[in-house]
C-alpha cells in the first residue's frame, strides 16, 4: 500500500467526520458555514491527490479505477454544494424558515453525510457498504424534514419507510452473497471483500448468486429512484432544503447505483449466474419512459427536476445494462455529467424559489427579465439537462442510443421516445419559466454564480472536447464492468 | 444431521414465523406492542441457540442485543409514545383477519420454494434458518402494506430487522461487524421514528397514516 494513498484515504474519511462533531459545537451560522466550506475543500483535495498515489485495497477499504472517478465527483459536487449552500441559508435566516439552531445541526448532518457516502464508496467489504449506505439514508431523513412542514415530515416519514425497506432488502441480499461465498473463500472477513469475491466469483453457487442480485437489485434499486420503487424520490426532493436536493440527486443516487453495479460485476464473472443485463434494462427503460411521463403535469418547479432524475438515472441503468465497452462507456459519462448538470439545476433552482417565494410552476415566469443571472443559468442547465448539443449529456446519450441501435433497434425506438417526450416537456416548462411578462413578488437574491458556471463550465466542455487521458481511463473502466 | 440440537433450531426459527403470524392481526396497539416483545425473545432464543451449536460466541453479543434493545427496551418506549400520545385504546381496522392469514400462509409457501431448491449445497442448518427468516422478512412486509398506523408501521419494519438478524445468525461465521451494525441502526431507527412520531403528533393531531395522505401533491393543488 501507498503511504501517501493512505493518508489520503484516512483523511477522506476522518475529516467529514471529525467536521461534523466541531460543527454540532459551532454557535455562529456565518463560521458554521465556512468550516463547511473548508472541509469539503480539503476533502476535494484529498480525492484528487489521490489520482497520484493509488493506496490499492486492505480489509476493509479500497481505491481501484471504478470508484476514484466516482470519488472525486463525490468530493467535487459536496465542495461547490457547500458554496451553494453557504448563500442559500443565509436567505433561509433571514426569511425565517429556519433557527440558528437547525443550522447548526445541518451543517453538522451536511459533513456527516459526506463522511457516510466517501465510506460508501471507498469500502472493500459489502457489509460496509451496507452500513454506510444506511447511514446515509438516516441523515438524509432526517434532512428532509429539517423545516418541520406538514408537507416536508410526511416526505421525510415516506422516504424513511421506503429507504429502510430498500435498505432491509439490500442486507438480505448481502446475507446471500456471503453465504454464496463461504464455501469458496472460507469463514469471516474475505468472504465479504471486493477482490477476494471477485476474484472467485466463477465458482460460487449460482442459483444462490441470482436470488442474491434479485434482492440486491430491488435494494439499492428504490436507494437509486428506480421505477417503480422511486415514490420517495420527488417528496424527498421538493420538500427537504435545496442544497440536500442537490445532493440527493447528484451523489446519492449514484452512489446506489454504484453498489448495484459492484454486485453486477459480481454476476458477470460467474458465467453459470443469471445475466443481469435484462433486468437492468427493464428497470432503467420503465423508470426512463415513466418519468418522461409524468413530466408533463409536474407543478412544482423541484418535483419536475426530480422526475427528470429519475428519468437519467433509467437511462444509466438501461446503458449499463446493455453492457459491453460503448455502452458502459456512455453509462460511465452519463453519471458525471448528470450529476454535475442536475446540482447546477438545483442551485438556480434553490435562489429562484427564494426570489419568487414560491415553488410553484405557474407563478413564475420571466425569469430572464428580473434575474438575468438565475434566468439564463436556468436556461442553460435545462437545455444542458434535455440533451441539447454541444453539453456532454448530448454526448454520453448520443453514445447511449447509437450503441443500442446497433445491438437492439427496438429498444433504441423506446429509448429514443423516451429521451424525446422528456425533451419536449422540459423545453415547454422552460419557456413559461424563463420568458414572458414576470409577475407576482420579486426579491433580490444574493446568489453566487460560481458553482453554476464551474458544473456547466465542466458539462460544456466535456461535451466539446474530453481530454485523451481521460477518455482512455473511462475506456479502461468500461472494460471493468462487462 | 437430525440431532437434537438441529431440531431445536428448526423450532426457534418457526417459532419467529408463527410470531409473526401472531402480530398480524393484533387490533390494539398495546398487544401489537407486546407480541413484538415475544418475537424479539423468540429472535434472542433462536440466535442464542446458534451461537451454541456454532460454537461462535460473538453471536451470544447478537443475542444479548436482541434481548436487550428489542424484547425490553424498544418495547417500553413504545408503550410510553402510545401511552403518551393517547392512543393506546384506539382499535385499529385490521382489513380481515382471515385474508392476511391467507396471504401470509401463501408467503410463507413462496419463501419455502423459493429458498429451499436455491441452497440445495448449502449447509442444511443455514438452509432452513434462512428460508424461516426471508418467511419472516416478507411477513413483515406484509405488516406494513395492511397498517395504516405510524406505530404498527415500526412495528412491521423492526419485525422485518428481525427476520434479518435470524437469517445472518444462520449464516456461518459472518463477521460480527454486520450483525452490531443491525442493531445499532435499529437504535438509530427508534431515535429517528421516536422524533418523528413527536413532531407528527405536534403538527398532526394523529398518527394515522391516511390523514397524512392527503397532503400529497395531487390533492394539495
Amino acid at each position: 500500500m501507498n503511504a501517501l494513498g493512505v493518508i489520503a484515504m484516512t483523511v477522506l474519511l476522518a475529516l467529514p467526520a471529525g467536521a461534523a462533531l466541531v460543527l454540532v459545537l459551532v454557535p455562529g451560522y456565518r463560521l458554521g458555514a465556512r468550516l463547511n466550506i473548508g472541509a469539503a475543500l480539503f476533502s476535494l483535495l484529498a480525492a484528487i491527490s489521490l489520482f497520484g498515489a493509488q493506496p490499492g485495497a486492505n480489509a476493509y477499504l479500497r481505491v481501484d479505477d471504478f470508484n476514484l472517478y466516482l470519488i472525486v465527483l463525490n468530493n467535487l459536487v459536496s465542495f461547490t454544494t457547500s458554496l451553494f449552500s453557504a448563500s442559500y441559508i443565509a436567505h433561509e435566516l433571514e426569511s425565517g424558515r429556519l433557527t440558528p439552531q437547525y443550522l447548526r445541526f445541518y451543517h453538522a448532518m451536511y459533513q456527516a453525510l459526506i463522511f457516510a457516502m466517501n465510506l460508501a464508496l471507498l469500502a472493500n467489504n459489502i457489509g460496509l457498504l451496507w452500513v454506510a449506505i444506511e447511514l446515509a439514508t438516516l441523515i438524509t431523513v432526517l434532512m428532509v424534514g429539517l423545516y418541520r412542514t406538514r408537507a416536508a415530515l410526511e416526505a421525510a416519514w415516506k422516504y424513511f419507510i421506503l429507504g429502510s425497506l430498500g435498505i432491509a432488502l439490500a442486507l438480505f441480499g448481502t446475507i446471500l452473497v456471503y453465504l454464496a461465498a463461504q464455501p469458496v473463500i472460507g469463514e469471516g472477513l474475505p468472504a465479504m471483500a471486493w477482490d477476494q469475491l471477485l476474484a472467485h466469483a466463477a465458482a460460487f453457487d449460482p442459483a444462490l448468486l441470482n436470488l442474491a442480485f434479485v434482492f440486491l437489485l430491488l435494494g439499492y434499486g428504490t436507494k437509486a429512484g428506480l421505477v417503480p420503487l422511486h415514490a420517495w424520490l420527488p417528496d424527498a426532493h421538493a420538500e427537504g432544503p435545496t442544497p440536500i436536493s442537490a445532493v440527493l440527486s447528484g451523489l446519492l443516487l449514484n452512489v446506489a447505483l454504484y453498489a448495484v453495479l459492484r454486485f453486477k460485476m459480481l454476476m458477470s464473472a460467474n458465467p453459470a449466474a443469471l445475466a443481469p443485463g435484462p433486468l437492468m434494462i427493464i428497470l432503467g427503460l420503465l423508470s426512463l419512459l415513466f418519468a418522461a411521463l409524468m413530466l408533463y403535469r409536474r407543478g412544482d418547479i423541484k418535483r419536475l427536476f426530480a422526475y427528470s432524475s429519475i428519468e437519467h438515472m433509467g437511462i444509466i441503468t438501461f446503458a449499463f445494462g446493455m453492457g459491453g465497452p460503448l455502452a458502459n462507456f456512455a453509462g460511465l459519462l452519463h453519471m458525471a455529467m448528470h450529476s454535475l448538470t442536475k446540482s447546477a439545476i438545483f442551485f438556480t433552482v434553490g435562489h429562484i424559489a427564494q426570489a419568487r417565494g414560491t415553488q410553484r410552476i405557474s407563478t413564475i415566469c420571466g425569469l430572464t427579465t428580473t434575474h438575468p443571472a438565475l434566468g439564463w443559468g436556468l436556461v442553460a442547465g435545462v437545455l444542458a439537462i434535455a440533451g441539447l448539443p454541444p453539453f456532454g449529456v448530448f454526448t454520453s446519450e448520443f453514445l447511449v442510443v447509437s450503441s443500442t441501435f446497433a445491438r437492439q433497434p427496438l429498444l433504441a425506438l423506446l429509448l429514443v421516445l423516451g429521451l424525446l417526450l422528456a425533451f419536449g416537456t422540459l423545453l415547454w416548462r422552460l419557456h413559461g419559466m424563463a420568458f414572458g411578462e414576470s409577475q407576482g413578488a420579486n426579491t433580490p437574491v444574493r446568489s453566487s454564480s460560481l458553482p453554476l458556471l464551474l458544473h456547466l463550465g465542466l458539462v460544456l466542455v466535456a461535451g466539446i472536447w474530453l481530454p485523451e487521458p481521460l477518455v482512455r481511463w473511462f475506456q479502461h473502466v468500461a472494460a471493468l464492468l462487462g | 444431521m437430525h440431532d437434537l440440537g438441529f431440531d431445536i433450531a428448526h423450532f426457534l426459527a418457526g417459532g419467529m414465523v408463527v410470531t409473526s403470524f401472531l402480530l398480524l392481526y393484533q387490533a390494539r396497539l398495546s398487544a401489537l406492542i407486546n407480541v413484538f416483545a415475544l418475537h424479539s425473545l423468540v429472535l434472542t432464543l433462536a440466535v442464542g441457540w446458534q451461537a451454541f451449536i456454532q460454537h461462535a460466541p460473538h453471536l451470544y453479543v447478537t443475542a444479548g442485543i436482541a434481548l436487550v434493545f428489542k424484547a425490553l427496551m424498544i418495547p417500553t418506549a413504545l408503550h410510553r409514545i402510545v401511552r403518551r400520545l393517547g392512543i393506546h385504546r384506539t382499535l385499529e381496522v385490521v382489513g380481515g383477519v382471515g385474508r392476511d392469514m391467507l396471504a401470509g400462509a401463501a408467503l410463507v409457501a413462496l419463501a419455502i420454494l423459493v429458498m429451499l431448491p436455491v441452497t440445495a449445497t448449502a449447509d442444511p442448518l443455514a438452509r432452513e434458518d434462512l428460508a424461516f427468516a426471508l418467511a419472516v422478512v416478507l411477513l413483515g412486509l406484509l405488516l406494513m402494506v395492511t397498517r395504516q398506523n405510524a406505530v404498527s408501521l415500526v412495528i412491521g419494519f423492526m419485525s422485518l430487522e428481525n427476520g434479518l438478524v435470524l437469517a445472518a445468525a444462520g449464516a456461518r461465521g459472518m463477521p460480527l461487524a454486520v450483525e452490531i451494525s443491525v442493531a445499532f441502526s435499529v437504535l438509530i431507527a427508534l431515535i429517528v421514528i421516536g422524533i418523528f412520531l413527536f413532531r407528527i403528533r405536534e403538527r398532526f393531531d394523529s398518527v394515522d397514516m391516511q390523514a397524512m395522505d392527503a397532503f400529497r401533491e395531487e390533492r394539495r393543488r
